[in-house]
Formats: structure tokens, C-alpha cells, sequence
């Protein structure tokens, strides 16, 4: 999905990195470090983001790709919800407007930026293709934010931080038939559910919805799709990022109907913060995402731009 | 079969020759099968037996091992897989039965005489190129996810319908091939017979021409049919959870491949006897209609 994605931007990509790396220039040269915390405020379960006042972890210090400038990679176009569309996204922007703050991953950027203490004027965009995020070989970037999920494999060719956002399963269907209605797991077992075969979101179906008539499996995500567009189910499971996708570019009427919680475990795929090989930012990225994550700020921002402006309620049960 | 081949001919070749000459073959004949039966043993063994050992000490056995002849795996998914075969038995149980009748109508329809029928023999020859062409992958996915999605009043959406339907017109076409083969096999003289006897052409087709031409044709029948059985397997493609779909889910859940071991065990079990009747029924034939050569 996210290949085909791509692909459409990529003949944008050489003028738009031309022009990104005239952005970075342009940044104020006298870095306005935040006023630090009261050293009496954080308590000790705060502890990560006291990691930030230790050495290279203050917006000052920082060796950056851009001195005194936090500098974020992301693919072009940039979608929503992780980047909220606009109708004039700033130059070289297409469809969704990192700069705005509005958005999943916009908006987690800068509180990224924010608790390693840089403001938002510090922060410049540039355009970095999704497979080029995570391929071996020299980067653009301080850091890139793109819906990247953890891997093994892509974590030997460049450093992946501690998890920002854990995929929730999801349920799609189509808008106005009854089974877009559900608001409970309840809601869902009476439902002909689909899903496409070995993945976890069949284990959803079974696992966790159990519906009374047994679920139906296809080869791919398109030809549960296909089985739902022919009425011959209710709905599909997907994980919320395909069914992102799938509602704002395969269907013409499919409506997300709500995630499904599951409890966070080791296995679950996640989204990574991607650096360089051996960046020194990264545990100050690691210690930023702590940071984010014990005291809520992480937690509104997920629930602000991928429950509720997304339309993705999570299921009761 | 194939154990002492060379002794069947001599047998056939029997009542042509002289009675003394016949006999003293025949006590070699004895010799020679009991001199070809050490050797298939033997060579059965040495081709086996190293087959065997190469594959047990290969570095990979044990892996292989692993995810493939699981015994825990394999009690754990059989039952539901065999439980799950029983879609596909319905399946092709339907369709077959749907594929004799509009196979042997369009084989019919291809030997129907007369300048006026044309059309409809043009008709039957385009939909046999056509179907035989197409893979039927591509048309279970036409019709199982297109036909309904034009949301017709009336028109069934069940995949189960569209597997059947999707089958029966896969192999209908080529059915109808092995009909049309059975029926040009059967001599012209017998029509002739038939329509000096005052039966008219359809007559003729009905009583003479198609029963002889069906009876020569079980053999390749029952070759579609086993083919038929196993293709069943793709109703799997527009969400129906049959055999090899259970097979798969159970090797996702386990990371381990030998559900589909299982099912291999499943298909096997029914379309031995079969494999094994339809050699039977070409024997007997074949030995018929030697017999019937001999007695002329």
C-alpha cells in the first residue's frame, strides 16, 4: 500500500528536495532554547525527559544535520490524518501540510521537538521518499516521521526509536448500512466479518470479536473489498492505517467504524521514529517519546488526530 | 502395471499363434515375471532407499522436519481440515453433476447436422474455445466479487453459488471436448445402420451414436473429475473457508506448514480409488474389445 503511495510523488521528488534544502537555510540562526524546568518539578517517574538536560540532549547542544535547527524528514504527498490536508499547503506540499501542526504526525513532531527544546520556528521540513527513510546510506535528516513500522531488518540500516504509536485493529464497512452503526464489540458479533488470511487482523475476528457466523478469508485486503463492495459481507478488519487508506482511496463509501483496543504487547507492529545509523539523537529521541508518553501528551495527540478527527471511535464492550 | 509389460503383449499375441509354441512361451513367461519382479524390487529399493537417505542427512532435514511433518501440528489440524472438506464435496459434487449434463448438451449440439444449425453450433465452439482459455481463477473472481456487486434484484451473491456456477462452465467446456471426442469415435457405419433402420438423425444420435460414445469416454471422465475435485480449491479466493483455506489459517496461527500436509492426505485418500477405477475401466475396455476382435 504504502509503495503505490509513493510512488505517485516521486516525480516531484528532485525539484522538491532542491527546494526543502532552501528551507533549511532559511532558519533563524539564534537558536531560542526553552526556558528550562524548575528541577524541583519533574518527579523521578518523569525520569526520561531528565535525560534531556543531560549532555547533547538540549536543543542547544544538539549536534543537528542543520546547527540550531531540528530538521524532519516526510514523504510527499503527505497524507492525512497524519498530516492534515489543506487547501494551500505551504511550497512544496502536496495534499496534507507538515508545517501546520494539525495532524497525527504533525503534531507529534513538534511535541517531539518541543520536549527536546526547540520551538517551532527551529523545525524545518524536507521531503524524504518513504523507502528512502530506511535504506542504507547518508540522510537529510535529524529525524523522519513517516509511518514508518518498526522492523528487524530495517533497523540494521538505520536507527528506529521506541514505538509512537502501537496499529490498532479496525473495522471498515460501508456508509449507511447497519453494520456501519456498530459502536460495541457487542454490536460487532452479529456481524459477517471478513479479513485477509494470517494476519492479525483476523486474529482480531476470532480472538476478539468471536462473531456467531464464522469469518470469511481472501488472499489480499482488495478482495475482502471486493467481498464487501458485493454485499457478501458486513464488514472488513483492517489495521486503522490501511483502513485510512482504504476509505480515502479504494472505496467511494467505506466508513471506518470504530477501532479495536488490544492490549499493547511485544508483537504488536508499531511506528518508529527513523535516524541515521548510530545518530547520537536517538536515545534523546527515546527520552522524548518516555516523556511524551507518561505524561499524556502522546496519548491526547492519538486520541485528538486518529480517534476523533479521523472518525475512528474506539470500540466499548 | 508396468511390473513385467512385455508379458501382457505375449499374451495377446497367444491365440493368434499355433497351440505348442503357446504353451512353452507361457513357462518362460513364468520365469521371466519372477526374474522381473527381483529386479523391480531390487532397483525399487536402491532408488528409494537413496532417495531417502539423502533427504534424512541433508543439512536442512531437520528443519524441514519441523515445519512440515509435525505430528502435534498435524493432529491438531486434521480434523478440522477433513471437517472443512466437506464444502468442497458438496462443491463438486453439484457442479459435477451440472458439468455431465451441459458438457454432453453442448457436445451434442456440436454434432447436430444441418446447414440451418449453424449458429448454434458456432455458439457451442466459441463457448468451449473460450472457456477452456480462461483460467479459472480469473473467472471465479468475475463472477463471485463482479456479478454481485452490480447489486441486481434477484441475483444470487452467495460465493458458494458462484463457485458452482464458475466450475461447471470451467469444465463443461472441456467435458463437452471429451463428449465430442467420444462421439466423432464412434464409426459413421453405425449411424448409417441406424438411419436404414428408420431412425431419424436425432434418433440416431440418441440411441446409437451416444450411448456407445459415453461408455468409451468414462476413463478421460474420470480424469476431469479428479481434476475437477481438486479446483474446488478455489472458491477459497472469494472468502469461502474450505479445505486448503482452514490448511492456511491453521499453518498462520502455528508457523508451521504441515496443515497442508493434511490436506495433501485428504485429496489423496479420495482420489486414489478413483485414479485406481478409471485405470480398471480402461483395462476391462481394452481387454473388450480385444476379446470382441478375437471372436471374429
Amino acid at each position: 500500500m504504502h509503495t503505490t503511495k509513493r510512488l505517485w510523488g516521486l516525480g516531484l521528488i528532485a525539484i522538491l528536495v532542491a527546494a526543502c534544502s532552501a528551507t533549511g537555510g532559511a532558519t533563524p540562526a539564534s537558536p531560542t532554547v526553552e526556558s528550562e524546568p524548575p528541577v524541583s518539578a519533574p518527579p523521578a517517574s518523569v525520569a526520561p525527559s531528565a535525560s534531556a538536560d543531560a549532555g547533547i540532549c538540549t536543543a542547544a547542544d544538539m549536534p543537528t544535520f542543520t546547527p540550531g535547527t531540528f530538521t524532519i524528514g516526510t514523504d510527499n504527498p503527505a497524507y492525512p490524518p497524519y498530516f492534515e490536508a489543506v487547501d494551500a499547503p505551504t511550497d512544496p506540499w502536496e495534499l496534507g501540510d507538515p508545517t501546520t501542526g494539525n495532524g497525527f504526525e504533525s503534531a507529534f513532531a513538534y511535541a517531539l521537538a518541543d520536549e527536546l527544546g526547540f520551538t517551532k520556528d527551529q523545525v524545518a521540513w524536507t521531503v524524504v521518499p518513504f523507502a528512502n527513510s530506511f535504506a542504507p546510506g547518508d540522510k537529510q535528516f535529524d529525524v523522519d516521521i513517516n509511518q514508518v513500522s518498526y522492523s528487524p531488518e530495517r533497523a540494521q540500516n538505520v536507527d528506529m526509536s521506541d514505538g509512537y504509536y502501537f496499529v490498532n485493529q479496525s473495522v471498515v464497512a460501508k456508509g449507511g448500512t447497519p453494520a456501519a452503526e456498530a459502536t460495541t464489540l457487542t454490536g460487532l458479533k452479529e456481524l459477517r466479518l471478513g479479513a485477509q488470511v494470517g494476519t492479525t487482523s483476523f486474529a482480531a475476528i476470532t480472538d476478539v470479536i468471536q462473531p456467531t457466523t464464522d469469518p470469511s478469508v481472501y488472499d489480499t485486503n482488495d478482495a475482502a473489498i471486493a467481498a464487501l463492495e458485493a454485499d457478501q459481507i458486513d464488514a472488513i478488519v483492517v489495521d486503522l492505517p490501511t483502513a485510512f487508506f482504504i476509505t480515502a482511496a479504494q472505496m467511494d463509501n467505506g466508513v471506518i467504524v470504530g477501532q479495536i483496543e488490544q492490549a499493547e504487547d511485544a508483537d504488536a507492529e508499531y511506528f518508529s521514529v527513523v535516524l541515521p545509523k548510530d545518530s547520537p539523537l536517538t536515545e534523546c529521541v527515546n527520552g522524548a517519546i518516555a516523556a511524551l508518553q507518561s505524561d499524556g501528551r502522546l496519548d491526547a495527540i492519538t486520541q485528538e488526530w486518529l480517534s476523533d478527527k479521523a472518525n475512528a471511535p474506539v470500540f466499548q464492550p | 502395471m508396468g511390473l513385467s509389460g512385455g508379458s501382457r503383449d505375449v499374451d495377446q499375441l497367444g491365440p493368434v499363434g499355433p497351440r505348442e509354441p503357446l504353451l512353452f512361451r507361457r513357462r518362460s513367461d513364468r520365469e521371466q515375471l519372477a526374474r522381473s519382479l527381483t529386479i523391480a524390487i531390487a532397483s525399487s529399493v536402491v532408488v528409494f532407499g537413496g532417495l531417502a537417505w539423502i533427504i534424512t542427512n541433508s543439512p536442512g532435514w531437520e528443519n524441514v522436519q519441523e515445519s512440515f511433518l509435525d505430528p502435534a501440528v498435524f493432529a491438531d489440524a486434521l480434523p478440522d481440515v477433513i471437517a472443512a472438506f466437506w464444502v468442497n464435496v458438496r462443491l463438486f459434487l453439484i457442479a459435477e453433476v451440472l458439468i455431465l449434463v451441459f458438457g454432453l448438451l453442448l457436445a451434442v449440439v456440436r454434432a447436430l447436422p444441418g446447414p440451418a444449425l449453424f449458429p448454434l453450433r458456432l455458439m457451442a465452439t466459441v463457448y468451449t474455445d473460450v472457456f477452456r482459455a480462461i483460467p479459472g481463477l480469473l473467472i471465479i473472481y468475475v463472477l463471485g466479487f463482479g456479478v454481485p456487486g452490480l447489486g441486481i434484484d434477484g441475483v444470487p451473491n452467495d460465493p458458494f453459488f458462484w463457485a458452482v456456477v464458475t466450475l461447471t462452465l470451467v469444465y463443461s467446456a472441456y467435458v463437452s471436448e471429451v463428449f465430442r471426442a467420444g462421439i466423432e469415435s464412434v464409426h459413421p457405419s453405425q449411424d448409417a445402420a441406424a438411419r436404414s433402420l428408420g431412425l431419424s438423425r436425432l434418433q440416431s444420435l440418441r440411441y446409437v451414436v451416444v450411448p456407445q460414445a459415453v461408455r468409451r469416454v468414462i476413463p478421460p471422465l474420470l480424469n476431469d473429475f479428479i481434476g475437477l475435485q481438486k479446483d474446488t480449491v478455489l472458491v477459497s479466493l472469494i472468502g469461502v473457508v474450505e479445505i486448503f483455506r482452514t490448511a492456511q489459517i491453521k499453518a498462520a496461527a502455528n508457523f508451521n506448514f504441515t496443515p497442508f500436509l493434511a490436506v495433501a492426505l485428504v485429496f489423496l485418500v479420495v482420489t486414489l480409488p478413483l485414479s485406481r477405477l478409471t485405470e480398471w475401466l480402461v483395462v476391462r475396455q481394452r481387454r473388450r474389445q480385444a476379446g470382441a476382435g478375437g471372436a471374429r
